[in-house]
């Protein structure tokens, strides 16, 4: 187990280099600089604002004075908001969208999983079709186009909602339902394809004849091998769920950090991508991770594998 | 697999009668899904609207209309008009090109590198093909999304890089299943023949293996155009997808959301079809990998 875990916490840094790496010489190859504005600079205006920023330092110098202050925690000074640190904007932003994304994710599955075990303990019955149709229709429908369409109907015309905003408990509903429901379709999938997979196996049917209630076979013996398929599309889901966050940022204007990481690109605010960039990197891979040594804890097959 | 070949009882002349192939098979019990053939029936009415429709229609997709506004569905405009007076209907064909354009064209790129880089690892085995699939788990682990972002801001938003961005997203898990595919075929007999006779690995990779796992390969390319689709409207919803004058469903669903208050038609028409197409495509998919009897390989 601890071999599993070291050998994917060692490919995880490998990646985290790569992404270091690649987006600082993307950044630097672009066109346009975080200083070509409307209103034309003077170059010498310019040249000090590069030297106060450093960047008039050879490339490699500035990569390894990147590397350096980062080892320390440090993502350096935002180019655009000036006496701001890059350190003190995500401070400010990312709370927001932890929160969004962590209730999201209990959203997608409080609903995902019963719906999934259900629809696969009830198989063929009513019960299975609803709750399969809710899964194709979950899947099919964006939540850009969802989200809209809630704030049209429950928030415009009904007013049960704020349409945009994150101010009270109550303006976490909406966007955390648009964004949970998107997650808890796949879920359900499966659940009910691992579910059925498990109850059709022979100790299920030895637990049965022993006379186990239905509830104890669900409980006790088949929901730990027919979560597996979920628990290895939880990695994926929540980086869908951190990137899916800004369209959602964008239709409730929630102030996190997925609509300051599309203004930063927009800005050419190289620290500030970055920032968010290796943020972002470190948030998926750690949950990938641990998603990585659930999944092992659950299947030993997965452990020996490694 | 042919019944041809596997009837020396002398069956009288008669024409060379078409056995039950695994693809008539298929074919036979896709026909008998009714939501796979809903959706397939669906989808050929909206490429056939998209490519055709606009040539009936007495609007350009540019053309302004000032003193209409807009207004709501009427028997002049069929969906309405927008904030230009601007066919809704005839914009909507045109957004559905391109988003059927970028969709088919991306899933191409994605299906080209996915065949070959997975053929490739599978058929190798050994350590090139532990090490090509250990760079896919990492590249898996990147949050390739937010690249595509970068991309897209950075290098001007043309939709050549589009299709590019989203294909280099999106084969990975194609090269998955590609490889899982053809370490098994490559075990079987007439793999071994081949080899016997001198074939190089390209002409028994592409000749020989590909062929016989042609089924999942469908069936994956129907499952990942929907997904292209939707990381398309996703990009154009933040602004960074296909820029105007152009237009393609995420585009008009974007503007559509921003007028919503005051002319709901705008988000509603455009939300329906894009849903409906990629309801279709996942319906049509989902038939097709129960037609062909194709599951998902674990590894």
């Amino acid at each position: 187990m601890l071999r599993f875990f070291a050998s994917r916490l060692l490919q995880s840094l490998l990646a985290l280099i790569i992404i270091i790496t690649a987006t600082f010489f993307m950044l630097r190859f672009v066109p346009g600089g975080p200083f070509t504005t409307e209103k034309a600079v003077t170059p010498e205006i310019l040249r000090n604002l590069e030297a106060h920023y450093g960047l008039d330092q050879p490339l490699w110098k500035q990569y390894l004075d990147y590397l350096g202050s980062l080892a320390r925690g440090d993502f350096g000074p935002s180019f655009k908001y000036p006496n701001r640190t890059v350190n003190e904007i995500l401070a400010d932003k990312l709370p927001v969208s932890l929160e969004l994304g962590v209730l999201s994710l209990l959203v997608a599955l409080l609903i995902g999983l019963p719906l999934g075990i259900l629809a696969a303990v009830r198989r063929n019955t009513w019960v299975d079709y609803v709750a399969s149709s809710f899964g194709m229709v979950g899947i099919s429908i964006p939540t850009f186009v969802v989200g809209p369409l809630l704030v049209l109907a429950l928030a415009i015309h009904l007013g049960w909602f704020n349409a945009s905003g994150w101010y009270s408990p109550i303006d976490r509903m909406l966007p955390c339902l648009v964004l949970g429901i998107a997650y808890a379709a796949p879920i359900s999938r499966l659940t009910r394809g691992g579910m059925l997979e498990v109850l059709s196996q022979d100790f299920i049917r030895t637990a049965r004849a022993k006379g186990a209630s239905e509830l104890r076979v669900v409980m006790r013996h088949s929901l730990k091998g027919g979560l597996l398929p979920v628990v290895s599309f939880l990695g994926p889901a929540i980086a869908g769920i951190l990137t899916g966050s800004f369209v959602i940022e964008t239709i409730f204007q929630i102030p996190g950090i997925g609509r300051e990481f599309v203004n930063s690109a927009f800005n050419r605010d190289y620290t500030l991508v970055l920032g968010t960039v290796i943020l972002y990197a470190v948030l998926i891979m750690a949950l990938n991770l641990a998603a990585d040594v659930v999944q092992a804890w659950m299947n030993p097959k997965v452990r020996l594998e490694a | 697999m042919s019944a041809s070949v596997t009837s020396p009882v002398a069956s009288p002349a008669a024409a060379p009668e078409e056995g039950s192939s695994l693809w008539h098979d298929a074919w036979l019990r896709l026909r008998k899904n009714r939501l796979a053939v809903f959706g397939a029936a669906t989808l050929i009415i909206v490429a056939l609207a998209c490519f055709v429709g606009p040539f009936f229609s007495p609007y350009g997709y540019e053309e302004q209309n000032l003193d209409l506004g807009a207004a709501g569905p009427s028997a002049a405009h069929w969906l309405g008009s927008d904030t230009l007076g601007r066919d809704l209907l005839v914009r909507l064909l045109y957004g559905g090109r391109v988003s059927l354009g970028v969709g088919l064209a991306a899933t191409f790129v994605a299906l080209t590198i996915g065949v070959v880089y997975g053929a490739i690892a599978g058929y190798s085995g050994g350590k090139r093909d532990a090490v090509m699939m250990r760079a896919v788990d990492i590249m898996y682990s990147l949050p390739f999304t937010i690249f595509v972002i970068l991309l897209m801001v950075f290098f001007g938003r043309n939709i050549i890089l589009l299709f590019v961005a989203i294909g280099a997203v999106e084969w990975l898990t194609m090269a998955r299943i590609v490889r899982g595919q053809v370490m098994a075929v490559k075990r079987m007999e007439f793999i071994e023949a081949a080899r016997s006779l001198g074939f190089g690995r390209r002409r028994i990779i592409f000749r020989h293996i590909l062929p016989n796992i042609l089924g999942p390969i469908i069936v994956y390319t129907t499952l990942t155009i929907p997904g292209v689709m939707l990381l398309e409207a996703f990009l154009s919803f933040l602004g960074l997808g296909v820029q105007p004058p152009m237009s393609s469903w995420g585009v008009l669903i974007k503007d559509g959301a921003e007028k919503m208050e005051e002319f709901p038609w705008l988000l509603i028409f455009p939300g329906t079809v894009f849903s409906l197409t990629l309801f279709s495509l996942n319906f049509l998919g989902d038939g097709l990998r129960d037609a062909l009897d194709v599951r998902a390989s674990k590894d």
